[in-house]
């Protein structure tokens, strides 16, 4: 199998603090790779640094082959696309669901736009009728839909999600994690998704890092983890937490 | 468990808006003694509202009315607002969701919670200071002097969550509504908090309404637990009985949530049906 995502000694500083401080990672072509750790662990920016969107001072990150320089370029993007966490935030709100969907068609220039949006909304489980919908027209987990119709119609080979579900409750969640397995079997996608939800990492992941302060804490397989083999405190605090309440 | 806090008889929240009346809550009834009860439901299902109406929360335009409520024998929709207000930080306290947003970012954390127990008596500025210092170390904050005097946006989420239990608790309430206390939580976080929330309710025999979206959460919590659905209550029980769930939509909340260990693909979804919300 080969690397989708090499990353190797990656440091992101913001002025002067180091979020990043050396995390390497390889991401297997096809596979569903998971990141873990508490808010400030650094598993967003590690995200957001492969996307081209934080500060990288050093180290290298490698995707399907090409080594990227500072700027990503148009061919990245068709390769690489992202979901966010909020879905009242990342669509626009003035926007209708059909001029978001055009948007990417047109940065890259596809010419069958319309076939495309209509089979990217049927894709994702939302009927031509939500085509000229706004942002506000629609619940959190069919706003969530739309962020991943738009992601999914470039036929993009990478996606990265960032908590694409801690904003929504608890039954829309599970639609969309279905969804997106469902998609991601489908076009052999290789996905990379951040939670601080163990529960969600080892029902959608084959393997994940455990990530604290800005560095890999340990790498475990999802079996590792449901089997409690793991070597690292911080890890075993986190499964404790994972378990829910118990009274002292 | 003996005495009954509050009492809730068909209560009823309605919004008047340009479309029509939006129905928010719609003839809920539960009562409340010294014990940890646990509100479940989805958005939209109307159970923040139910706290907000007890509190005295709710935004003017809406409309309220109930054949019964009552905190402690007091008609709580008969009385005035001045009444209320005073009912209102001293025997009924609420906390929110999110510290960020809920406190007020311009007043030093130690300033916020001596405002809360001077509003509801008659201290001197020394006392009020101590309590306040007090009060923080009771919610296990490590160095309470440095804490007094930081903002909000000094701190870390599960500080400023702590401190607004420290502000909630200084006036001792008898009954505390916590609506999505932990949600912007970080795990681990989450359990700290709920620990302290937990030891001190039960160290001062205080009545605790506990609204999440997170079932098996709440389970883990509360004593007994209401399930909400579109306004209404679908499924009252024992949070130790939780396995026995009748209702569909109760089962299914528990059910669609993946867990470690349990391996389901897809998971299960809800299969809602128009006569839940009948």
């Amino acid at each position: 199998m080969t690397a989708a995502i090499t990353v190797d000694g990656l440091e992101v500083i913001f002025d002067r603090f180091r979020a990043l401080k050396g995390v390497s990672l390889e991401v297997r072509s096809g596979e569903s790779f998971g990141l873990v750790g508490e808010s400030g662990s650094g598993k967003s920016t590690l995200l957001r640094a492969i996307a081209g969107l934080a500060p990288v001072a050093s180290g290298s990150i490698t995707v399907n082959g090409k080594t990227l320089g500072a700027r990503r370029d148009k061919a990245f993007y068709r390769e690489v696309q992202m979901v966010f966490q909020d879905p009242y935030g990342s669509l626009h709100p003035r926007q209708t669901v059909d001029r978001l969907l055009q948007e990417p068609l047109a940065i890259h220039g596809f010419a069958d736009g319309e076939k495309r949006i209509e089979r990217a909304l049927d894709e994702v489980g939302l009927g031509n009728g939500f085509r000229f919908r706004y942002a506000h027209q629609l619940s959190g987990g069919q706003r969530q839909r739309v962020a991943i119709a738009r992601a999914l119609i470039l036929e993009p080979s990478i996606l990265l999600l960032d908590e694409p579900t801690s904003a929504l409750d608890a039954s829309v969640q599970a639609e969309v994690l279905n969804l997106l397995e469902e998609v991601r079997r489908r076009r052999k996608l290789t996905f990379l998704m951040v939670s601080h939800d163990l529960a969600i990492i080892t029902h959608m992941c084959e393997r994940l890092m455990v990530m604290q302060g800005g560095e890999a804490v340990e790498n475990l397989t999802a079996a590792q983890l449901v089997a409690h083999r793991v070597a690292e405190d911080y890890t075993r605090n986190l499964l404790r937490a994972s378990e829910g309440f118990v009274r002292a | 468990m003996s005495g009954t806090l509050l009492e809730v008889d068909d209560l009823r929240v309605d919004f008047p808006t340009r479309t029509g009346l939006v129905q928010a809550v719609r003839g809920v009834s539960f009562t409340l003694g010294r014990e940890r009860l646990g509100i479940v439901g989805e958005s939209g299902s109307g159970k923040s509202q139910t706290g907000r109406a007890v509190m005295g929360l709710t935004p003017p335009q809406a409309r309220i009315s109930a054949r019964k409520l009552a905190f402690d024998g007091i008609d709580l929709l008969g009385i005035s607002p001045r009444q209320r207000r005073a009912l209102r930080g001293n025997r009924i306290a609420m906390i929110l969701q999110d510290p960020k947003y809920s406190l007020d970012p311009v007043m030093s954390i130690g300033r916020q919670i001596v405002e809360t127990l001077r509003t509801h008596e008659k201290v001197s500025k020394a006392e009020a200071r101590e309590r306040a210092l007090a009060m923080l170390e009771a919610v296990q904050i490590r160095d309470p002097k440095r804490v007094f005097d930081l903002h909000p946006h000094e701190v870390s989420g599960g500080m400023g969550q702590r401190a607004m239990i420290a502000m909630m608790l200084i006036a001792g309430p008898e009954m505390m509504i916590a609506d999505e206390p932990t949600s912007a939580l970080d795990v681990t976080v989450q359990l700290d908090v709920l620990g302290i929330l937990d030891k001190l309710v039960s160290d001062r025999g205080m009545g605790l309404i506990f609204i999440s979206h997170d079932l098996r959460l709440v389970s883990s919590f509360c004593d007994r637990v209401i399930v909400m659905y579109a306004g209404k209550v679908v499924e009252q029980l024992k949070a130790s009985e939780l396995g026995q769930a009748q209702h569909p939509y109760t089962r299914g909340l528990l059910n669609c949530m993946p867990r470690i260990g349990f391996e389901r693909h897809p998971l299960p979804v809800l299969d809602r049906k128009p006569e839940w919300a009948a």
